[in-house]
């Protein structure tokens, strides 16, 4: 009997959690694809390959660059920011790696490859860092600050390539974006362990703690001793850093940077991502399991989009039915509105019992 | 004098929140043309019987009448159409809009041609007429006046509508004296009107000077209604804590008893510190173990000081010497470092952080002070917060609970918690008592008594003068932005002394 209890009250906690209903809706998309499909979720094994092959797997492979961003993102919502330029960040890496490697004297070696990579993040870091300076120590706007970088982002990018869609080939990038390891896509475990090693940097550290406080309150935290700009320019430099992994995983895939395709608008699919996972666009409590939910919500949606057939005309306004359900069903106003309803019948006999 | 019908009689009210019962069949009754003062600890009651009557919580049972008409307040707008207008302590105006905006907010005249604005200024200019405030230009821009005026706009701007119920909580709460005064004009103004005035104060001398009834409300249950006449102060306390006031008034005589004098090194000296438009070079020396009070009205430029002290502003004149070593403290963690911990008198918003629990607000400034890179391990939280929380009696003891959900008094605990928390050799208080009761108020000031005997350096600022007498061993007196006095406290000193020598320094503004 105790023991029911708790687990109901454990399954209540999930229920109330801001992305339970990010959970449930990839789990739904899912079932509309089932019932058009039946075989939509089957897996198969390539003994060839040594890869797992079906939708699902198609679904992880296409969230890893969302998965990147979000997590940047949602860090610097926490600290009440914004950073609208992870989707020219995205291009702008991905085009220092083709161009690198397209003008590299070995284009194919693991060297080249490593070289273009590190060149690349150190590039999007900066670039986050301009934004953190700009911010933390100059005082301007977050949203108009990144808005800026969002256009100087993808003109960078046309500079570096001139103008062009640049190719490359080059084995080791190519298999970061469409390997395989332990059956699995490797840019999925790729973006699984940046995840983790930064949910461990935050949370374990006292950043989070930290974040969240010059989130919620900057004037009170700035007295309790904590360092804002600093912490501000770590959290744009982690966003630009992880929007340069994303931006290399966005290329890799097909060995071409489209200077103006790549990354294009993601920064949209960032935010709703993140706020999908219950963190406020006002800052404070933010939670890096919500924007990962959320980034698996917006990759699925996407898939399923295509699968459906939706026409593209109308696929903007599909995903914007979809996402505005959402957010109704997570609003605390709505929520309040069942539970009233819910509530009045089992409390009118209590009422009536005198005291 | 007949006695009229209550315009609002609310009875039996009973408010449940999640493990607490916030109110527990109170009653509470209102009549046109009274001043009616809610008093109570905090966590008595009194903010959710005021929110029970705006429409902010639903009560549980109970019933409300307001004019005769049984009600049920679902929202704000309910109670604002049943007559009650609310003005709360933090003034709820827009800064960037005029005067005559925010008066109108909402009610603005209205033309073929959308809002008429001089006809909606004028309809301002009206309403701060009836207020006795004509001298004000509704076309202004409401920053440029000083908090207490806001307050009377934010009044003015509650009487544009039919307000038959006015509530005041906590309205003097940063005011000072002159300020105050000017408020009670006008609340008595608008009693004579009719208009039955629901008061809360912490102030018990102001709420003797204003109102004519009192209840008296502890832990959710109601004690009583009395007439102000027939209450004196001492019986008052004795019902809102429920306990004997002797233990109050010992703080004081103990403290003096245990006076020692200061030994040779000054635990900071600060030569000519000042910052232009705030605070005139002045020079400041203070000694392990002393308690230094900053005197002085509001604006007086006593917080300045002390913000200058610990780095929240950055001096631009004068030195600064910790432990007999110069010292640069330009920033609050580098005050942190020197051990220097600054309790701000803005507890809203300089103080707490709101959504995060009581364990982190505890925690954050040892943490800052340790970096992000080393956090305090769970279980040295736990005995850091469980410690504070027993030692300084904050309630409800619950370390996970966000902070937002304490009452005033307990939230400042808390943060008095943070700064002991860091061990600090330096403690500046701004304030630490204001807009709490007499019971939180007593154990503060025993906590900072006590510090002191350990060997804490205090500086104690209030508005209270009577507690700056009570504690301080000396006393700096600021006017008009310069120390204009500094004077040994002793058995010939008390509140009229400092009065005395601000008054006697400009021969205006006297305050008492």
């Amino acid at each position: 009997m105790n023991e029911s209890k708790s687990n109901l009250e454990r399954v209540r906690a999930i229920i109330r959690s801001q992305y339970f209903w990010g959970i449930v809706a990839i789990f739904l998309l899912l079932l509309i694809n089932l019932i058009k499909d039946p075989s939509y979720l089957n897996l198969s094994y390539n003994p060839t390959t040594g890869a797992f092959v079906g939708n699902i797997i198609d679904i992880l492979r296409a969230a890893a660059p969302i998965l990147m961003i979000a997590v940047g993102v949602c860090l610097v919502i926490a600290t009440g920011g914004i950073d609208l330029s992870v989707g020219s960040v995205m291009v702008v890496s991905g085009a220092v790696t083709m161009e690198f490697l397209s003008a590299a004297n070995q284009p194919d070696s693991i060297g080249a490859a490593a070289l273009a990579i590190l060149l690349a993040l150190l590039l999007s870091t900066v670039l986050g860092l301009v934004n953190g300076v700009l911010v933390a120590f100059v005082g301007l706007q977050p949203f108009i600050t990144t808005l800026v970088m969002m256009l100087a982002g993808r003109g960078i990018a046309k500079v570096i390539t001139e103008g062009q869609n640049t190719s490359a080939t080059n084995e080791p990038v190519r298999w970061i974006a469409n390997g395989y390891a332990f059956g699995l896509p490797v840019v999925f475990l790729i973006a699984v362990a940046v995840i983790v090693v930064v949910s461990i940097v935050v949370r374990k550290s006292a950043l989070g703690l930290m974040i969240e406080a010059i989130g919620i309150d900057p004037k009170a935290s700035r007295l309790a001793g904590l360092n804002r700009r600093g912490l501000l320019l770590t959290v744009y430099a982690i966003s630009g850093l992880l929007a340069g992994i994303a931006g290399i995983f966005a290329t890799a895939s097909v060995m071409t940077v489209d200077v103006s395709r790549t990354g294009y608008q993601l920064e949209l699919d960032a935010i709703l991502a993140v706020v999908i996972g219950g963190t406020s666009l006002a800052g404070g409590k933010f939670s890096i399991g919500g924007a990962v939910i959320g980034a698996l919500l917006i990759a699925t949606l996407d898939k399923t989009v295509l699968f459906l057939g939706v026409p593209s005309s109308a696929t903007p306004a599909f995903k914007a039915i979809v996402i505005i359900a959402l957010c109704l069903l997570s609003s605390e106003r709505v929520r309040s509105l069942f539970r009233q309803r819910r509530l009045t019948t089992p409390l009118t006999p209590k009422e009536t019992v005198p005291s | 004098m007949s006695e009229p019908l209550p315009i609002v009689e609310m009875e039996s009210i009973s408010i449940s929140f999640p493990g607490v019962k916030a109110l527990d069949k109170v009653d509470f009754r209102l009549f046109p043309g009274e001043v009616h003062t809610l008093m109570g600890e905090n966590g008595a009651g009194k903010s959710t019987l005021i929110k029970a009557l705006t429409g902010v919580y639903k009560i549980d049972s109970g019933d409300i009448v307001i004019a005769g008409q049984s009600r049920r307040l679902t929202g704000t707008a309910d109670a604002q159409a049943a007559g009650i207008a609310t003005v709360y302590q933090e003034v709820n105006l827009c800064a960037n809009l005029s005067i005559g905006e925010n008066v109108m907010l909402g009610h603005e005249v209205r033309g073929p041609l959308g809002i008429n604005w001089s006809a909606t200024h004028r309809a301002a200019q009206a309403a701060l007429d009836g207020m006795g405030l004509g001298h004000l230009d509704p076309r202004q821009p409401l920053a440029t006046l000083s908090l207490a005026v806001q307050q009377l706009v934010a009044i003015s701007r509650a009487m544009v509508t039919k307000t038959k119920v006015l509530i005041l909580d906590e309205p003097t709460s940063s005011l000072d004296a002159h300020e105050v005064a000017g408020l009670f004009t006008v609340i008595r103004r608008l009693r004579d009107q009719g208009v039955a005035i629901l008061f809360v104060s912490h102030f018990l001398d102001q709420v003797y000077a204003i109102s004519d009834r009192l209840t008296v409300l502890r832990n959710g249950q109601y004690v009583g209604e009395y007439s102000t006449r027939e209450l004196d102060r001492s019986m008052l306390i004795s019902k809102m804590i429920g306990k004997d006031v002797e233990t109050l008034r010992g703080i004081g005589s103990e403290r003096r008893a245990n006076h020692r004098s200061p030994g040779d090194e000054p635990l900071l000296r600060a030569e000519k510190i000042g910052r232009k438009g705030s605070i005139e070079p002045t020079d400041v020396t203070l000694h392990r173990g002393e308690i230094l009070g900053f005197a002085g009205l509001l604006g007086s430029g006593r917080t300045e000081l002390a913000r200058l002290l610990c780095g929240a502003d950055r001096p631009d004149t004068g030195r600064v010497w910790m432990r007999g070593k110069r010292t640069e403290v330009s920033n609050p963690k580098a005050g942190l470092d020197n051990r220097i911990a600054f309790s701000s008198e803005n507890r809203r918003d300089e103080g707490i952080i709101r959504d995060l629990t009581v364990r982190e607000n505890l925690v954050l400034a040892v943490q800052a002070k340790r970096g992000w890179a080393r956090p305090i391990p769970r279980r040295e939280q736990d005995a850091l917060v469980s410690k504070y929380i027993t030692a300084l009696n904050v309630r409800p003891a619950d370390p996970e609970r966000p902070i937002k959900n304490l009452s005033g008094g307990n939230q400042q605990k808390v943060l008095l918690g943070r700064w002991l928390a860091t061990q600090p050799d330096l403690l500046i208080l701004d304030e630490p008592t204001r807009g709490i009761d007499v019971g939180a108020k007593a154990e503060i000031q025993l906590t900072v008594a006590q510090l002191a005997d350990d060997g804490v350096s205090v500086v104690f600022i209030s508005s209270e003068l009577e507690e700056v007498v009570r504690l301080s061993d000396r006393i700096l007196v600021l006017k008009d932005h310069r120390r204009i006095a500094e004077l040994e406290n002793g058995p010939g000193v008390n509140a009229d002394t400092i009065v005395d020598i601000i008054a006697s320094e400009v021969q205006e503004e006297v305050g008492a």
